[in-house]
């Protein structure tokens, strides 16, 4: 039976990553991930989990080690932010290409410089192409359920796909929250024994990570485009099937008050639960105000982000980084591509929030919303803005 | 069974380009990118193995009366073998 305990979302996270009984961990600490493998190191040592806990010398080798016991048909966890996710970047788009499923949660944190350990989205934004599937956590209770996700979708044969788990630094990795931990029985029920598709033994031959000469490049990456493109089937398959043994709902863009919505908002990660306030608080002032809050941006859900905006007049995109020179946000660049060719689509204004932990309050949504509430009819002067950034003129 | 060379679709690749048969490199016949070929003068021959100890393809192997020949199917032509040959017993010739 779950249990609802009050614990640090990065504990409980850790936690739900043991039940999940990894065969091998392999991580080195950065804040604000830090203790989630600390955590892990703690159940180890103590004898909670029968797991090869790999205490690396650095992010390069923790991926590293984590691509050759994956290769060896383990179970594989790693957790990482910012400047330790870079450090990986190497191996980061080698795991998907050689289909390991490797589950690794990414404690959400702005990359230098400046320097800055606190919350953003430039992280996760260097590695969105590299093959990882990826989602985003709203809360601790959908961190945790998104852990024991993503063991399931990754080993799926039809997948064999690494999955990144994001959440937010700080806002989400430090706050203590109400959770409902499942036991490990009903995870056990939940998520059996990896059987590996094809694994590195002596009985058992078999070459990874071979060379793709230009005869061949170009299939191999058309073939991994088509498997995380078809990874989706197996993400909502996962996600009934959670749903009828914890009772939680997932879908890949949730939405609230869209119903009768003429002006919408989206979001993803933890800013999500911030705006449902901003949304009820517009609502009673008058304004048809809806949010949309992507929980599954890799592979991106462009048919159901159609479906999801229909009858709007505006959408406001809030992005949690941007794209240096860029012509959008990262969020909204691909919405807006998505948007295109319908033939009816609402205005797109895109605002940048939150970069290296400034806060999000409710008030920050409120001022956007009625700001861009006319978009529709006077076009922003620019494709996106810095909200609330100081400026002397 | 004639094997092929390449997956003719994307649909034929194996997951991650996995590769299940042991050793199929040798199908890989990279004899071909070569310009020039090694041959061996065996009366200068000493018979040290040295060419068979730097050949980097492996390609170079001892016959039955201890020479040493390259199989031209694998030999790139890099000339490694003629540049260690101390005695000078190799020679480059255009292929």
């Amino acid at each position: 039976m779950s249990k609802r305990v009050g614990l640090e979302i990065a504990l409980a996270v850790a936690e739900a990553a043991a039940m999940c009984r990894p065969d091998v961990i392999a991580a080195y600490p950065i804040t604000p991930n830090t203790h989630i493998p600390e955590h892990l190191a703690e159940i180890v040592a103590e004898g909670h989990l029968d797991c090869e806990f790999l205490p690396v010398e650095s992010e390069h080798s923790a991926l590293s080690a984590c691509a050759g016991a994956s290769a060896a048909g383990a179970r594989v966890y790693t957790a990482t932010s910012s400047q330790g996710l870079l450090y990986m970047y190497e191996i980061v788009p080698i795991i998907p290409a050689m289909r390991l499923p490797i589950v690794m949660s990414l404690g959400n944190r702005a990359i230098s410089g400046p320097i800055n350990i606190w919350n953003d989205h430039s992280d996760v934004m260097s590695v969105r192409d590299l093959g990882w599937i990826s989602m985003f956590a709203a809360n601790g209770q959908e961190a945790v359920d998104m852990t024991i996700q993503a063991f399931k979708i990754a080993e799926d044969h039809r997948v064999m796909l690494p999955v990144l788990c994001n959440l937010d630094g700080f806002q989400l990795t430090h706050v203590v929250e109400a959770i409902m931990m499942p036991d490990q029985e009903e995870v056990d029920k939940f998520l059996p024994p990896r059987k590996p598709y094809g694994a590195v033994h002596p009985d058992n031959v078999v070459s990874m990570g071979t060379l793709g000469l230009p005869e061949i490049y170009t299939e191999a990456r058309k073939a991994q485009d088509e498997a995380i493109i078809n990874s989706k089937k197996v993400i909502l398959e996962v996600w009934k099937d959670f749903e009828k043994m914890f009772g939680r709902k997932y879908e890949s863009i949730e939405s609230y008050q869209t119903k009768d919505a003429d002006v919408i908002m989206l979001t993803m990660g933890s800013m999500f639960e911030t705006a449902t306030m901003a949304v009820d608080q517009l609502r009673k002032e008058g304004f048809k105000a809806g949010l949309l809050n992507m929980k599954l941006f890799r592979p991106f859900p462009a048919d159901e982000l159609k479906a999801a905006v229909k009858g709007a007049r505006v959408l406001i995109v809030i992005d949690r980084a941007f794209m240096m020179g860029g012509v959008a946000a990262p969020v909204c660049a691909e919405v807006k591509s998505v948007l295109y060719d319908e033939p009816v689509r609402p205005a797109i204004v895109n605002e940048i929030i939150g970069l290296g932990g400034r806060d999000v309050r409710i008030r920050d949504f409120v001022e956007m919303f009625k700001k861009s509430a006319t978009a529709d009819k006077v076009k922003p002067e620019r494709a996106y803005e810095f909200y609330g950034v100081r400026s002397s003129s | 069974m004639a094997e092929k060379k390449w997956p003719e679709s994307w649909q034929e690749v194996n997951p991650g380009l996995m590769v299940f048969k042991p050793a199929s490199a040798r199908s890989y016949l990279t004899g071909g990118w070569r310009a020039q070929k090694p041959i061996w003068d065996n009366t200068k021959c000493i018979k040290c193995g040295v060419c068979y100890l730097f050949c980097p393809e492996g390609c170079i192997s001892e016959d039955a009366e201890g020479f040493f020949v390259a199989d031209l199917n694998y030999c790139k032509g890099c000339g490694i073998c003629y540049h260690e040959c101390w005695p000078r017993a190799i020679k480059m010739i255009e292929d």
